[in-house]
């Protein structure tokens, strides 16, 4: 095995890995957004909103990532809709966008169920304590249990994130150029088929190993506090 | 005056008839004591009054005011002058005591914090545990939880205090200062509903104690009255089993 192609596509790497883990980011903080609402929805009394939220989660942990993928990159132009070239990356990563309103719609239904989980497992009587003090419910759910569910949905929220730049992966597939759309690159400027497929491998596996790591250590930090 | 007037109250947990038709009446300044046992429908007629059980049919009057008229009346502006206590406490456990105590009223009544502390300051020193301002609830007994979680009631000022059995989670040598608090309280003239199994806190405490069976309240009287001679059968039954005990 020979790696010196390293020293001429080291770029390659370090760029693709920027945009691989801004694209997981991304993905996660609107993630994050969608799964709020659709978790409230969930939550909630009204049988419209929690057949919405039922319906959306059900539908898109239902069907493949890549399909998913393809109707926004696809589907959306063909319905008028352009993709705006995402602010600070410039023109030449690809449509950044699209795989970021892929990848969150996606994960916001993964996140909407952490939410619902980590609500869920706070204590009713927080709730009803909060309202027998005549708190509005929005009041109570901001003030007092979505602070103590947070402590849940932490540890959670980082696998997702891990989760989700593992996956992100198959963004290279529309020409993103992330960590695994430069690998394939430098496998085809170099005739080295096989050598960057390491590289990416092991750079994926610091990034996710040191996530992981690191909520291990946050988890910690919660269990004492 | 009548604080609290329940006119052919009904629910139903689904099939389950839990309360039949009760009516009920609380004047302001009386200590009404309800005792039964356990599935009789007590603690769920005292949930129906602020409406965290949602009433299946009949009426509540706060104050005058229907607390089931949503047209008319907010509900979470009722509940801040019904104060309420829980078995379990309920204390915000990521909170420490004065934010626990705090929060609503500058929350709710727009206090500004040095006001709100004042106040919580003040009704810290009446249940005895000023000291523990800064503590959180994983950090007290269960008798200083239901202390400071009767405090965070009474800085909202509430008209009336509905005790669900209070001491009933408790350890037995912490139950003395939980219904100390509860008697000076009562001392001083609030209104309170009190489900409860201390027998003997309801006889030499309450003005009015009220025996619920299977969804009906069975017998109501003093409780000089209640206690030496319970007419219904099933009032006589369920005393001499609970006063055995003691």
């Amino acid at each position: 095995m020979d790696f010196s192609f390293l020293l001429d596509y080291k770029n390659f790497f370090i760029n693709g890995t920027q945009i691989t883990v801004l694209l997981a980011f991304f993905a996660v903080l609107f993630g994050i957004g969608i799964g709020i609402v659709l978790a409230m929805f969930k939550i909630s009394n009204n049988k419209f909103l929690k057949g919405i939220a039922s319906v959306y989660i059900e539908f898109i942990r239902g069907t493949p990532l890549l399909v998913q993928l393809f109707i926004i990159y696809y589907g959306l132009p063909y319905l008028g809709v352009e993709f705006p070239d995402f602010p600070l990356l410039g023109q030449n990563v690809g449509d950044f966008m699209a795989g970021v309103i892929a990848m969150s719609i996606n994960s916001g239904a993964y996140v909407a169920e952490i939410f619902r989980a980590g609500i869920q497992a706070v204590d009713k009587g927080q709730m009803e304590a909060a309202r027998s003090l005549g708190m509005p419910y929005l009041m109570s759910m901001k003030k007092i249990i979505l602070p103590q569910a947070f402590k849940n949905i932490l540890p959670a929220l980082g696998n997702e994130f891990i989760v989700v730049i593992k996956e992100s992966a198959i963004v290279s597939i529309i020409g993103i150029h992330d960590l695994m759309y430069n690998a394939d690159t430098v496998r085809g400027n170099t005739y080295k088929p096989f050598e960057p497929l390491i590289v990416a491998a092991v750079i994926y596996f610091i990034i996710t190993f040191t996530l992981s790591k690191f909520i291990g250590l946050l988890e910690k930090r919660m269990d004492t506090a | 005056m009548s604080m609290i007037k329940v006119k052919k109250l009904n629910k139903y947990f689904g099939d389950l008839h839990v309360l039949k038709n009760i009516d009920l009446n609380v004047e302001a300044g009386e200590v009404v004591s309800v005792i039964g046992p356990s599935g009789s429908g007590k603690s769920t007629l005292l949930r129906c009054l602020n409406r965290l059980e949602e009433p299946s049919s009949g009426d509540i009057i706060f104050e005058g005011i229907s607390v089931m008229d949503d047209e008319h009346h907010d509900i979470n502006e009722l509940r801040q002058k019904m104060g309420m206590v829980f078995q379990q406490f309920n204390l915000f456990n990521h909170m420490n005591v004065m934010e626990n105590i705090t929060l609503a009223p500058i929350k709710l009544k727009n206090m500004d914090k040095d006001q709100a502390k004042k106040v919580a300051e003040d009704l810290l020193k009446k249940v005895g545990l000023l000291d523990k301002a800064e503590a959180y609830p994983a950090q007290l007994s269960g008798g200083q939880k239901q202390r400071i979680a009767i405090a965070r009631a009474l800085a909202m000022s509430p008209d009336v205090m509905l005790f669900d059995e209070p001491t009933s989670a408790l350890d037995p040598e912490m139950v003395g200062d939980v219904l100390k608090v509860m008697k000076d309280l009562a001392a001083e003239g609030m209104t309170m509903v009190i489900v409860t199994h201390e027998m003997s806190f309801a006889r030499d405490v309450a003005d009015r104690v009220i025996i619920m069976d299977e969804g009906n309240i069975i017998e109501e009287g003093n409780p000089k009255q209640i206690f030496n001679a319970p007419k219904h059968p099933r009032a006589k039954d369920f005393l001499s089993r609970v006063l055995n005990l003691f």
